[in-house]
């Protein structure tokens, strides 16, 4: 800690934040480059590489044809050719058209090879909701890629991680899949609540994989969450405090590896645990990360509250999507459960 | 030439479609201005508008029957109109109402009307294996009904399209695959992700007929299909065409269309399907005020499923829970039949 402490002044959005770290990594390596649908003249559907083309050109900001075997196929195979490729779902909804290249391929592929071959390339994708965008263009499917072995997940909750975790993702030698939230990245056309545009160091900086970050202290109830609802958390335990209820909020920030010694800590301290996820409920990281407390610190537990969507499918119209993706007013309640 | 009955339906249906989406995109945008909100506003969620694609799904429609299966992909409105799907329902289902097609959980992407055989999907392509196996389904049961399968040039490279070229191939199936070109795939031009200019050309490596309509005439669209429908319904098999058609709009609204250059826009809003439409219809008799009072007619219809729509109640919250499945596991309810499992002598 004798490190001097620097006060960074610059506020990005989240999107800013994940192409500032895409530009540096593209800068530092001939090797790196970007593909996936309207990447380039678009920006990304979701600013996800806005202003890249206009630095690296076509050849290393590649639009693609609507074919997602064959270039998250192609991603793998120059992976493994040595090259560090960064292919973009642009809905991770689509995943289904290709997952035999990303769970067969991508993710297997060095354990197949008795370690002897590399896959060093990056998933990213669009997830979530709140915007009515119904069943196949809504979803996070955190759990489907943190189930399968062989990925790394990420997913940032604010520009400060996006810009960490893509640096890290971009420089790991494993297939990383980093999963971010559209109604975080400060897009025009879908406004971001306040949280995710944070002051972001100019300088690169890396976020290790496997370490939580404990967004807010408190000593009653441990809520647990990632994404956008790291937000809705915060929120939450700002209205809880004025009932008096302290709650400590940790962002899991990577689920593949999961940091489970801040989770158990946090719930050794308080003794509460609520999880909060927008994914499905069965199977999935609510459970498992009750699971993982359960293992480590069952006699630290006196209640366990799980949110996350129930097991249905996405519904379009907007009563009835706020009723399935857990909000502010769920958590409290959630929390609240656990102070009897 | 269609005969004059076929002419003004389809005239009906493309001036429909093309009030619907103009009507469709102000509603939309209520709610939405200044600051474009996607969220907020009377009509939820993405909208792709097809307005430019009427001659495509009127020429074709209107060789199709109710037993007939559409498949179309996220941009369905100008489809469904054609097929006959219900427009107050369908209008009901985009504005998130409870007395939708779909009753609000379905939306503008995923509208299904089994009265008539309409389904849509919001994934590229992947309404081409659903039109192939209602195809099997015809065959098997040795019907005359056939399987359409609209999807946009963009999905052309993607597999779910081109293995069902050849499982309708390999087994003769009653599918047409109806290609709508409009030259854009979001912000991709044609030329940079298909190394092909005709796209009726990928039949080619399937054995199967391939036609390409290269004007949005929604006349020369239908015989093209008559062709084409008429041969899977006679189960000589599938075939692919490829239509001309243009995106008026961007790729969904919001889409600030900063990729397009403005005389491609520009050339789009020229290139008017209907007015050629009109001026068949004059060709075969009918003067302007019948061709203005079925556009007047069609208006009218337009108007008032929106109204309709509007009216009617949203959804009960609780509603997101049902319909999951059509027999719900609501715990043990069938008794487990006994059995001596305990094997043979020997």
């Amino acid at each position: 800690m004798s490190e001097q402490v620097q006060a960074v002044e610059r506020d990005l959005t989240m999107s800013r934040a994940m192409v500032e770290a895409i530009a540096d990594e593209m800068r530092a390596d001939e090797e790196v480059f970007y593909m996936g649908e309207d990447v380039a003249d678009y920006g990304g559907i979701f600013d996800s590489t806005e202003g890249l083309r206009e630095e690296f050109g076509y050849d290393r900001i590649m639009d693609v044809p609507i074919s997602e075997t064959a270039y998250l196929g192609a991603a793998v195979g120059a992976a493994q050719a040595g090259m560090r490729p960064i292919a973009e779902l642009m809905f991770v909804d689509f995943f289904g058209v290709a997952m035999d290249q990303i769970y067969n391929q991508m993710a297997k592929n060095t354990y197949m090879s008795g370690g002897s071959v590399s896959v060093p390339m990056v998933l990213t994708a669009a997830v979530g909701g709140t915007y009515n965008d119904a069943a196949q263009h809504s979803q996070t499917l955190y759990g489907t890629f943190a189930h399968l072995p062989g990925m790394k997940v990420v997913v940032p909750s604010t520009a400060y991680e996006a810009k960490g975790l893509m640096h890290n993702a971009i420089r790991d030698d494993d297939p990383v899949v980093y999963l971010f939230h559209k109604r975080l990245m400060g897009i025009g056309w879908l406004p971001a609540p306040d949280g995710p545009k944070t002051p972001v160091p100019e300088t690169d900086y890396t976020i290790p994989f496997g370490r939580a970050d404990v967004k807010r202290e408190g000593e009653d109830v441990t809520i647990v969450t990632l994404g956008l609802h790291v937000h809705r958390a915060l929120d939450a335990a700002e209205q809880l405090a004025a009932d008096g209820i302290d709650a400590e909020v940790v962002d899991l920030r990577s689920l593949v590896p999961l940091d489970t010694d801040t989770v158990v800590e946090s719930v050794e301290k308080t003794g509460n645990l609520v999880v909060v996820d927008e994914d499905y409920r069965s199977y999935g990281v609510t459970g498992e990360i009750v699971a993982s407390v359960a293992d480590e610190a069952l006699g630290a537990l006196d209640a366990v509250e799980r949110l996350a969507l129930p097991d249905v499918p996405i519904p379009y119209a907007r009563p009835m999507e706020q009723a399935v993706v857990p909000g502010v007013e769920d958590i409290t309640a959630a929390v609240e459960r656990t102070q009897g | 030439m269609p005969p004059i009955t076929d002419l003004r339906e389809m005239y009906i249906d493309m001036v429909t479609a093309r009030h619907y989406e103009e009507r469709l995109q102000e509603e939309y945008l209520e709610g939405k201005q200044p600051a474009f909100d996607i969220s907020a506003g009377p009509i939820p969620g993405e909208l792709h508008l097809a307005a430019g694609h009427e001659a495509s799904g009127a020429g074709v429609c209107q060789h199709l029957r109710d037993d007939d299966t559409v498949t179309a992909p996220h941009r369905p409105h100008h489809v469904a109109i054609a097929k006959g799907v219900d427009l107050k329902r369908m209008t009901a289902e985009i504005f998130g109402r409870e007395s939708g097609l779909c009753k609000g959980k379905g939306g503008h992407m995923h509208l299904f009307d089994p009265d008539v055989n309409f389904a849509c999907s919001g994934i590229i392509a992947e309404g081409c294996p659903p039109a192939a196996g209602a195809g099997l389904a015809a065959k098997k049961r040795n019907s005359d009904s056939v399987a359409v399968a609209f999807l946009g040039e963009g999905a052309i490279d993607q597999g779910a399209f081109l293995e069902s070229l050849n499982f309708a191939a390999v087994h003769d199936l009653p599918v047409v695959f109806v290609i709508e070109d409009n030259d854009w795939a979001i912000s991709m031009p044609k030329e940079r992700v298909t190394d092909l200019e005709n796209g009726a050309r990928r039949a080619d490596g399937f054995e199967m007929p391939g036609i390409r309509v290269d004007q949005d005439d929604a006349v020369a669209v239908y015989e093209a299909a008559a062709e084409a429908v008429g041969r899977a319904r006679d189960r000589n098999g599938p075939t692919l065409m490829e239509v001309q058609v243009h995106r008026r709009m961007g790729h969904f609204m919001g889409d600030a269309e900063g990729y397009r250059p403005e005389t491609d826009q520009e050339a789009a809003l020229e290139r008017d399907s209907i007015e050629r439409m009109a001026a068949h219809l004059r060709a075969h008799g009918l003067d302007d005020e019948t061709i203005d009072d079925l556009r007047e007619e069609a208006h009218e219809r337009v108007e008032a499923a929106i109204a309709w729509a509007k009216e009617q109640p949203e959804p009960d919250p609780g509603a997101a829970h049902e319909d999951v499945w059509v027999n719900p596991p609501s715990g043990v309810t069938d008794s487990e039949p006994a059995f001596d499992l305990a094997g043979g002598d020997d």
